[in-house]
């Protein structure tokens, strides 16, 4: 699949290896200020503004409220300022349409089968999802796209992660990519796209498979993809940007081609079971350090000496953690539920199913993924089993998954988070991020520690 | 872009896996303007400063003789996680010119070269030698060299370096990436119309 996708969308051949590739979409959030800085003093416009669109997600504040601060209000208003002068489609401030970059590119249609995107922003891994080369570039290569809708790329390697069987009651997609994070090692990934397979994946709804695909970076791989299937088609169909009518046909015919021949070859195989993967919850500062919650905080002494000891000493201090703790002993300060990792409506009703009928003992935001997703989740009533319980339901955005607009943790404040990063100072500087489920960060919020969703069913 | 062909320098070791870019530039330092003067101050600020803003000593670029250092030599998958350029900027606000390390995240390694700053991949256990030799002799220089593609270690030991030949060119000419590609006008071109005519539905923004 990665191959059709990658030769399909060369335009040029370049020295050692490197090709010039063509790029379908660019999706623009506040961070592309810089690029567009760049661009407007080099007297250039961007040169497809049909096949690239904006949104403001990573700066805007999730209370409804504009920025006191002029640099965080700047972001914002630079963006808009810039995309009307480009002639770019911009969901903004005011448009029910805005949010997070990774979950508006898929609800309106923008994200398609076979295509290339990139964005500013390392979890463009998303939109792998459907089948898609999707990933995540820096300032100055947005910059070369805005100007060329192309960039310069040397084929990664490619990577088959064959997840087989049914998934447990209470493990969900989080649990699935922890799992396979865990496996490979941050690093694992690095030079690679990911291509996930198995029974387990082409059971998973098109949120779910984007929740895997989302944090494909997190195991070093810059991208991620599921094969496009009946699943993806039934999703695609009807939204705004995508495909209609006669067109609709066409493109149905070209997705179908798109998944890798029976026989294909890969850099690399790597299966799980699902029998095998549990809630899982992470107790370091990498995502590769989860476990099951019904582990134990690990022993650094039990881990062979050198670098890898090193960093569980150091992330356990940063941590607050003694070893050999149960995890579900642990005591949480504040739960955040969103992010482009688990702010769809699948996660918010998931959250919903495990908060109905209990109340929060600690602080607890949703911020959904949307306006549209939590227009959707206000329809089926989501947000009044959510502020009945005591949590905060917000406007979307990136929020307290990467704290740029200011909405972070306090220093040691103990997080369960449904987003992607369990980073030193991610949430906040000081501040200790778990990384779960939605479903497990609701459980947290309403017992006030990390719980294993399955003692609470019922 | 700066060209880059040779550097001799002070190197830093930095001997910890994974350290990502939220490390190297917190997202609070994101919005800041690159031109700005204390840009370098940013660079790991929540490892280096304390909550006060006083230099923690532990803490390798504070301590006297890696001050002037040029190159880092760090562990496996340095520069992971977010996409963030902030985080080249400000080892290039700092001084850092190159990144020697048994592998790099493939978004920082790429905004690197788009930087002038060369990412030089090395076998673990060379890099390993090259951090326990900066760590028994601080202050000890490392020569880089990228037109002989060679690293050459405090004790004169020589290791060569791949490197493709595409990035190469480009740093030790310093060419601007933008200004290569609008020379391949006419292939974009072609490009588009043929996927214009094959995937018209492709084209969907009307703003």
């Amino acid at each position: 699949m990665f191959e059709k996708v990658w030769a399909r969308h060369v335009v040029a051949e370049g020295p050692g290896g490197h090709v010039l590739l063509y790029i379908d979409r660019h999706l623009l959030h506040e961070g592309s200020t810089s690029a567009f800085g760049r661009l407007a003093k080099a007297g250039r416009r961007v040169r497809r503004t049909d096949l690239t669109f904006a949104t403001a997600d990573h700066y805007i504040l999730t209370s409804g409220a504009v920025a006191t601060d002029p640099e965080i209000r700047g972001m914002v208003e630079t963006l808009g300022r810039h995309t009307a002068v480009q002639g770019i489609v911009y969901f903004g401030v005011d448009d029910a349409r805005r949010g997070i970059v990774h979950v508006i590119g898929p609800e309106q249609g923008l994200t398609l089968p076979g295509i290339t995107l990139v964005c500013g922003d390392s979890h463009t891994a998303t939109h792998g999802a459907f089948g898609a080369l999707a990933f995540g570039i820096g300032s100055t290569e947005v910059e070369h796209v805005m100007t060329t809708q192309t960039l310069w790329q040397r084929k990664p390697q490619v990577m088959r992660v064959t997840v087989e069987g049914r998934l447990a009651l209470g493990v969900t997609a989080k649990d699935v990519i922890l799992a396979i994070i865990a496996r490979l090692g941050a690093g694992g990934g690095v030079g690679h796209v990911i291509e996930y397979a198995g029974s387990t994946i082409r059971a998973m709804t098109m949120d779910e498979r984007m929740t895997v695909c989302n944090m494909s970076i997190e195991a070093g791989a810059r991208a991620g993809m599921v094969a496009p299937d009946e699943t993806t088609f039934a999703y695609l169909e009807g939204r705004p940007f995508a495909p209609r009518g006669d067109g609709w046909a066409r493109a149905l015919a070209a997705w179908k081609t798109t998944p890798s021949d029976p026989g294909a070859r890969f850099d690399r195989e790597v299966r799980l079971a699902a029998s095998e993967i549990a809630p899982t919850v992470t107790w370091g500062t990498s995502p590769q350090d989860a476990l099951p919650i019904t582990g134990r905080v690990p022993d650094p002494a039990e881990a062979a000496e050198g670098a890898r000891r090193d960093s569980m000493v150091r992330a356990l201090a940063y941590m607050g953690l003694t070893p050999g703790a149960p995890l579900t002993d642990l005591k949480v300060d504040r739960v955040f539920i969103g992010s482009c990792t688990n702010s769809r409506l699948e996660d918010l009703r998931a959250a919903a199913r495990v908060v109905k009928g209990r109340h929060a003992v600690v602080p607890a935001w949703v911020v959904p993924g949307s306006g549209l997703v939590k227009r959707a989740a206000e329809a089926e009533g989501l947000d009044r089993v959510f502020v009945a319980a005591g949590f905060e339901w917000r406007e979307a955005g990136c929020s307290m998954c990467v704290g740029m607009n200011g909405e972070t943790a306090g220093v040691a404040e103990r997080v369960a988070s449904t987003s992607n990063r369990n980073f030193e100072g991610r949430q906040g500087r000081g501040a200790r991020t778990h990384l779960m489920s939605p479903a497990m960060a609701a459980a947290a919020a309403v017992t006030g520690r990390l719980t294993d969703v399955r003692t609470l069913a019922g | 872009m700066e060209p880059f062909t040779r550097v001799h320098a002070v190197a830093a070791p930095v001997d910890l896996p994974n350290v990502d870019t939220d490390r190297i530039i917190p997202a609070r330092f994101l919005r800041k303007p690159r031109n700005a003067p204390d840009y370098a101050r940013f660079l790991f600020h929540d490892v280096r400063f304390d909550a006060d803003g006083a230099e923690k000593p532990e803490f390798v670029l504070n301590q006297a003789p890696y001050r002037g250092a040029k190159i880092l030599v760090t562990a496996e998958n340095f520069g992971c996680g977010s996409s963030r350029e902030m985080a080249v900027w400000a080892l290039d606000a700092w001084g850092i010119r190159a990144v020697i390390a048994p592998s790099l995240g493939d978004i920082f390694r790429q905004n690197c070269v788009q930087n002038g700053l060369l990412p030089v991949l090395l076998p673990p256990a060379s890099v390993a030698t090259l951090r326990r030799q900066l760590h028994e002799r601080p202050g000890a220089t490392i020569a880089l060299n990228l037109e002989t593609q060679t690293v050459t270690g405090p004790d004169g030991v020589g290791y060569r370096f791949e490197i493709d030949p595409f990035r190469k060119q480009m740093l030790l000419t310093g060419q601007d990436e933008i200004a290569l590609t609008l020379g391949y006008e006419v292939a974009i071109a072609a490009f588009e119309r043929r996927q214009g005519t094959e995937m018209p539905w492709l084209s969907a923004g009307r703003a």
